[in-house]
């Protein structure tokens, strides 16, 4: 902490902050707590889990939708624009209960999926609630991806082709690293939205730590405990994302003019 | 395939559609009702209270940014189904204690009016930031020009920085705008009756899913659709009398 974070008012105020939350530590109700204690690092780990799952395999999805809208003929870049409009253009709780509802409600009538391997995964929630969040990550990123594949320079191209660079490896080489670099701080704004949409997951009775807040409730009808105690953790994570995203931009040299 | 769609015999998804009771259009076009009327709300909610909170972001003391500071960073931290469901509790509280203190009796708080009020103040927090940087857009020179000119605070706002933002706040303002009508959706949750809610009653009634998440995904998409409209054509009359960015004027 610099010298100029440490004003008086902002020590008054971190006094006021400091006393808010001993006085909510010893006059709110937190008997339940201990009764709960072994469950929240699993439910919380959930979390983590479906934010980085469908961050990783949405950013796999992206990165072609991205270059077909910015690099594709036209009958690879419409499909791609059209995929990104209806993804932003529902909400994500519609599409997940279309997916574990409608969909969940389709697979029962067909023998044959119930007789496969498949079966026993298709009969939980999870997956359904990785899908929906993977393709809501690609249908946001493929437009990020889009506008950053669009940005790096025409040269850096031209002079990979001038090198004798094949497409594949220039593309791998050249164009998506830069790319990746200029979209890295949008992409994580995007995995903190991300992480913000997961509890959404809890109304498909997928147990992140949402769910378990809200089972809490139920339980011991305590309202404002367990949702303030979920806020903090939700805060918590936000600011390790933001952390890890800086730390990733910091090791990416960059030249600045 | 329609009968794959809808297994309730002999009801095909135009049947279900359909306006009149046995169909359920009427019911989901009331919940599209409720999602516009909170999203307006809402927005409007959050439009003012982003343009006091970008203006005292920018120009008040310094405890009053601090206290700005920590309003945008925390409701954009935690999810804004957790602040929903902190906020509509609290909210309720409030508003009846209020009134217990005053000598009326409890309330039970409408939804419209729990849900304007609590996603205006999750969306003051993103209209705050975009204002903001909007506002930094405007060139210094011409708002001390206006002071030097002898222009009051509230006049200067009016009548230069406010038009003169409007341009470079548009595309944010538009993408809160479809923001603002994706998380009404949220309010089902806490079991209010809009599009999403009253889609869910449907398919659960009548066992057809597909058709009723279908049917209110095409209803969603139309309106995000129609708002881009809207939105180029606000931002081509914002930015009437602006010179074109690649004639290199400015």
């Amino acid at each position: 902490m610099t010298k100029a974070f440490w004003k008086p008012h902002r020590i008054v105020m971190l006094a006021l902050a400091a006393a808010i939350v001993l006085w909510c530590a010893f006059n709110m109700n937190w008997t339940w707590l201990p009764d709960y204690l072994d469950k929240i690092p699993l439910a919380i780990w959930r979390t983590i889990w479906l934010t980085a799952a469908s961050m990783t395999l949405g950013m796999m999805l992206a990165i072609p939708l991205g270059l077909a809208q910015a690099a594709g003929p036209w009958y690879l870049s419409t499909p791609a624009r059209v995929y990104c409009s209806i993804i932003r253009g529902t909400p994500l709780l519609l599409q997940l209960w279309l997916l574990y509802y409608g969909l969940g409600s389709l697979f029962p009538q067909f023998p044959w999926i119930r007789e496969s391997w498949m079966w026993p995964i298709l009969r939980q929630a999870w997956p359904y609630a990785l899908l929906a969040l993977t393709l809501s990550v690609a249908g946001y990123e493929g437009e990020v991806m889009r506008g950053a594949l669009k940005g790096v320079p025409g040269g850096q191209l031209e002079a990979a082709r001038a090198m004798g660079m094949p497409r594949t490896k220039s593309f791998f080489r050249i164009w998506l690293p830069q790319a990746l670099h200029r979209a890295l701080p949008t992409i994580g704004g995007e995995t903190v939205l991300q992480m913000k949409s997961t509890p959404l997951v809890a109304t498909i009775t997928v147990v992140d730590i949402y769910s378990l807040s809200k089972r809490v409730t139920q339980d011991t009808f305590i309202v404002y405990e367990p949702l303030l105690l979920l806020a903090v953790v939700y805060m918590i994570m936000a600011g390790m994302i933001v952390l890890l995203f800086k730390w990733l931009e910091s090791r990416v040299p960059s030249r600045t003019a | 395939m329609l009968g794959l769609i809808a297994p309730t015999a002999a009801a095909s998804a135009f049947d279900l559609l359909a306006w009149s009771p046995p169909g359920w259009g009427a019911t989901l076009v009331a919940g599209l009702w409720n999602t516009i009327l909170i999203a307006f709300g809402a927005y409007g909610l959050g439009l003012f209270i982003g343009v006091l909170g970008a203006f005292g972001k920018l120009y008040g003391g310094p405890i009053t940014r601090d206290l700005l500071g920590v309003y945008t960073t925390l409701v954009r931290a935690v999810p804004e189904l957790v602040l929903i469901l902190i906020l509509y509790f609290a909210v309720t509280d409030a508003v009846n204690q209020f009134l217990v203190f005053n000598g009326y009796e409890r309330i039970q708080l409408s939804g419209v009016a729990a849900g304007i009020a609590v996603l205006g103040i999750v969306q003051g927090a993103y209209s705050t930031e975009v204002l903001r940087g909007a506002i930094q857009s405007v060139p210094a020179g011409q708002i001390e020009a206006a002071r030097a000119m002898g222009m009051p605070p509230m006049l200067l706002a009016r009548r230069v920085t406010l038009p003169l933002m409007t341009a470079a706040a548009v595309p944010g303002l538009a993408n809160l705008w479809l923001t603002c009508t994706k998380d009404t959706a949220l309010l089902a949750v806490v079991g209010f009756i809009e599009l999403t809610k009253a889609t869910s009653l449907a398919a659960g009634t009548t066992k057809a899913f597909l058709t009723f998440y279908l049917a209110a995904g095409v209803l969603y998409l139309i309106l995000s659709l129609l708002s881009g409209v809207v939105f180029g054509r606000i931002e081509r009359w914002a930015r009437k009398g602006q010179r074109p960015m690649a004639g290199g004027g400015m």
